[in-house]
């Protein structure tokens, strides 16, 4: 296995771990308030303001653990920068992630329409962005394993 | 239209070389060493300048390296 199949797989994991910790924490600190109360709305927007900084110090944590630990492993250096298939990789498996967003944003439109609270509507935007980050690593390891 | 295969000759061409490693090809050329591996394996077909590039590290002409081939010729000479 190469170092970009492992680091797309190490990022798949990480992802699933930071946002699931993330949100079962958060979860406890739901506000007790209608389901319309901008209580409501100021909780989801803080939550989803602060998983940005929390998510991007935990991945350079991991990836730095990552980084020692392959380089122990494996005696082999990362490379130094992207070229143009790693760059190729990066942007197919980019593209496809979005049309998955896009999905989760029109199907949270859709819950709204259909009178659901507006937490449903986040819990379906949340969702489909840890759904498409997923995708965007699966597809990076399987382009990396299988060409592209 | 037929699948096609890029096919090439990079390992025999680093074998007549020394034995020139993937690392110091792919220095030469400027892509990582996995990019290298790929392309050997035909896990990933390079750009056109890459091709030149690698072409112009052995000293050969490109056909030399890489070899076009449709899987079904009847249905390319169409």
């Amino acid at each position: 296995m190469s170092y970009q199949e492992r680091r797309a797989l190490v990022s798949l994991v990480s992802s699933v771990l930071i946002t699931v910790a993330y949100f079962a924490y958060m979860s406890q600190r739901y506000p007790d308030a209608g389901d319309y109360s901008p209580e409501i709305f100021r909780f989801w927007g803080g939550a989803i303001l602060l998983l940005i900084p929390v998510s991007i110090v935990a991945r350079i944590i991991i990836y730095i653990l990552f980084s020692i630990i392959n380089t122990v492993a494996t005696n082999e250096d990362e490379p130094s920068f992207a070229d143009e298939r790693d760059k190729l990789v990066e942007l197919k498996s980019l593209q496809i992630a979005l049309y998955v967003f896009s999905l989760g944003f029109v199907a949270a439109m859709v819950a709204i329409v259909l009178k659901n609270p507006p937490s449903v509507m986040f819990i379906i935007l949340i969702g489909a962005g840890l759904l498409s980050d997923m995708v965007s690593e699966f597809l990076q390891f399987y382009f990396y394993r299988r060409g592209v | 239209m037929g699948k096609r295969r890029l096919s090439n000759n990079i390992r025999k061409l680093r074998f007549e070389r020394d034995e020139m490693t993937q690392q110091a090809l792919a220095e030469q050329v400027g892509v990582t060493r996995q990019t290298i591996v790929a392309i050997e394996k035909g896990k990933y077909s390079p750009s056109l300048e890459l091709a030149f590039r690698i072409a112009l590290a052995f000293g050969v002409p490109l056909e030399s390296v890489f070899t076009y081939e449709p899987e079904d010729p009847e249905e390319d000479a169409q």
